[in-house]
């Protein structure tokens, strides 16, 4: 019996966790109908920052925030200069992204080493709450509330705000947005600097939990896509709705079939594809 | 047009000619000048996941020749890197320009038992003896290379002394084994379970994640009513598991025993209080206490400030074996079947790691020792705690009746106290 309950806080939290990484990545693929395929460098690449800002005995907080920053210029500058050139050619543009995402990881390399990095959580959350003989570590507690704060904080930005009601009506359908007098072009670098934020973040807050090393770019980017397939390109319900399906799938599958990891995590993704292209909460088909 | 072509590509084609020929006149110049160099090519790693342990390799062959002024039985030597990338299709492309356009006398490497194998028909086909760190146990065992020598351990050379440490010297009875599931992984829990097993305990769990597993905390929480764990990592899936497992608040409270890359000093440095108490056996660490490791480990921290480990002392070490074999057939590198006698036949009284010579199948038979991680002057250390003298491959099997079983793997042998 505890071991589905500690299975079931284990899937809740990887859950938590694999929004932060997919919040971005849907958001971009759903206006910008590119799998943006260096999510997984820049998701690394937050992280490293992170690292560097720790090092620069940053408070924890601040450098999430910093490393956001970072990355949302980053972002900026990626699609001012080399996405908008090739506006409309898509497949040229998923391109681009995949040779960022070599470039990124070999400059990380570079830079940080190929030695696996540890980031420290701050203090107050280090160590274990017990519940009735549980133990469970405080800081992926803490990172369930962070999703949601920013699950939330998304919702009501898409939501309540002109500029979100400017991304739906540009997801759904950018011509006739266009018609309206939406600058969608503008939007499309807003939107792919706020997912590059969100992956910057997201590198920062998982660093705790899965350090940082050369790799966790391609180990996370796949994670990205299975859950935006399940919840539906552009829909952050379905990103929402996916992380924790992905999580709880990926916890108990490897504890029931733990000869079938990938299969677990993976057939949903095919047998989604087949039956309902769209996703969960997607709108059209792909 | 096509006349046109035709002769435009004439002279380019004679341009073309005679540069190759000056150049390979100038080589040939070289040649007869200096020496003969002998040419070490190095298969190492320095882009990818792999990299810090091919760094660390580049960087001990590097310590050792500079140590021998670059000089080896009158002649000078050169070192050739190649980078595989961590890629088996790149190492087999690598080993052939190193062999037919460099001209190398011995590789050192490949570091990844997968790179090793994709070179494996190659190096025989063509002879060129081989030193590597490749840990899969048939490339000695079953189906040996002649032109293969392994002076670091195979998979469960470390893990054989490990099952008994557990057994007899701590009393566990109950273990759940945790490994990266690839050869490397597999055959170390084997060894481990084998000789355990043979000693009262139970192993009642085997837990295989993928080698790219993002998070161990699934395999964590299968992590019951045990009185020890095994985990056998490769790379830097050790920190990440240490690290989770402290996480969830087992450090210290069930012990935690690994393998020879699980907690090495490439992975030490990088961490924290997390990783102390973590026991593991090994043919190295860098506290070993006599001159020759302590001179090494000195060098290494004066020109690389890094305590070596596993991987940058198997670079000096086959450096050293090199060494040894090349002075004994009197410098002279050209018969390769005659060098790699003389590699088979070497003993080293003195090497950092011990006393060390090698089995008739190619592979070392020297000290495994079990380490503790302590902290020491700020640093974290493998502290050694108990010594298993002249260990061989074989543990203390028969080795007619070993090979004549089948090779360690997932299910050989097989585990009958799983769930109990």
């Amino acid at each position: 019996m505890t071991l589905y309950i500690i299975l079931t806080i284990n899937s809740i939290t990887m859950g938590g966790l694999l929004f932060l990484l997919s919040a971005g990545f849907s958001l971009i693929f759903g206006l910008m109908r590119i799998p943006n395929l260096a999510h997984g460098a820049l998701f690394m690449l937050g992280a490293y920052f992170g690292v560097t800002f720790l090092r620069m005995e940053v408070n924890f907080w601040i450098a999430v925030i910093f490393s956001g920053v970072a990355l949302a210029i980053i972002g900026g500058v990626i699609e001012r200069l080399l996405l908008r050139r090739l506006a409309g050619q898509e497949l040229a543009q998923v391109l681009v992204t995949l040779g960022l995402a070599f470039i990124i990881a070999d400059v990380c390399l570079l830079i940080w080493t190929g030695d696996p990095i540890p980031l420290n959580a701050p203090e107050s959350l280090r160590g274990v709450e017990r519940f009735f003989g549980i133990v469970f570590p405080r800081y992926r507690l803490a990172v369930v509330v962070i999703a949601l704060i920013l699950a939330i904080g998304l919702w009501f930005l898409l939501e309540r705000t002109r500029l979100g009601a400017m991304i739906r009506a540009s997801v759904d359908d950018p011509e006739m947005a266009r018609v309206t007098g939406i600058r969608v072009s503008r939007l499309f670098t807003i939107v792919f600097a706020l997912g590059a934020a969100l992956a910057g973040v997201g590198g920062v807050l998982s660093g705790p939990i899965l350090s940082v090393y050369p790799g966790l770019d391609a180990e996370m980017l796949p994670l990205a896509l299975i859950i935006v397939i399940l919840g539906g390109a552009g829909s952050l319900p379905g990103a929402f709705l996916g992380s924790f399906v992905i999580g709880f799938i990926y916890n108990f599958g490897q504890v029931f079939f733990p000869d079938l990891a990938y299969v677990v995590l993976f057939l949903p993704m095919l047998l989604m594809l087949v039956l309902r292209p769209q996703g969960l909460f997607g709108k059209d088909p792909l | 047009m096509l006349l046109f072509l035709f002769k435009m590509k004439i002279p380019l084609f004679c341009l073309a000619l005679c540069s190759v020929l000056v150049s390979s006149f100038l080589v040939v110049a070289a040649y007869a000048q200096d020496a003969d160099p002998i040419r070490i090519g190095l298969m190492t790693v320095k882009t990818g996941p792999l990299a810090t342990g091919g760094i660390q390799m580049e960087q001990g062959l590097d310590i050792y020749l500079r140590s021998v002024s670059y000089t080896i039985a009158g002649r000078p030597v050169e070192m050739i890197v190649a980078d595989t990338g961590g890629s088996p299709a790149v190492a087999r492309t690598k080993a052939q320009e190193l062999v037919e356009r460099d001209g190398v006398d011995a590789i050192i490497g490949p570091l990844a038992a997968f790179e090793a194998l994709a070179i494996n028909s190659y190096i025989a086909q063509v002879g060129i003896p081989t030193l590597s760190i490749a840990a899969a146990e048939d490339m000695t065992q079953r189906t040996p290379n002649p032109y293969f020598i392994r002076v670091s351990s195979s998979s469960a050379q470390a893990s054989h002394p490990m099952g008994h440490y557990a057994a007899v010297d701590r009393e566990f009875r109950r273990a759940v084994t945790i490994a990266d599931d690839i050869a490397y992984g597999q055959e170390m829990v084997a060894g481990f379970q084998r000789v355990f097993e043979e000693n009262g305990g139970r192993v009642v769990a085997k837990l295989w994640p993928p080698l790219n597993v993002a998070e161990y905390s699934a395999y964590i929480a299968q992590i019951q009513n045990v009185d020890v764990v095994y985990m056998a990592f490769a790379g830097i899936n050790g920190l990440r598991f240490i690290r989770q497992y402290a996480e969830f608040g087992l450090q210290g409270e069930i012990p935690l025993l690994g393998g020879m890359t699980s907690a090495d000093e490439s992975i030490l440095r990088n961490m924290g209080d997390e990783a102390l108490g973590v026991i593991s056996s090994s043919f190295y660490s860098s506290e070993l206490p006599w001159p020759a490791n302590v001179d090494f480990v000195s060098r290494m921290r004066e020109v690389y400030d890094v305590n070596p480990g596993y991987y940058a002392v198997s670079a000096y070490l086959e450096a050293m074996v090199l060494h040894a074999a090349i002075d004994a057939v009197g410098g002279d590198t050209e018969d390769k079947a005659e060098l790699m006698n003389a590699l088979r036949s070497v003993e080293l009284e003195d090497s950092p790691r011990g006393y060390v010579r090698f089995d008739e199948h190619g592979n070392v038979v020297g000290n495994i020792y079990i380490f503790e991680v302590q902290q020491k002057d700020g640093r974290l250390v493998n502290t050694p705690i108990k010594t298993y003298e002249n260990v061989s491959q074989f543990w203390n099997y028969n080795s007619e009746e070993f090979l004549s079983q089948p090779v360690y793997s997932r299910n050989y042998p097989p585990a009958i106290y799983l769930g109990q």
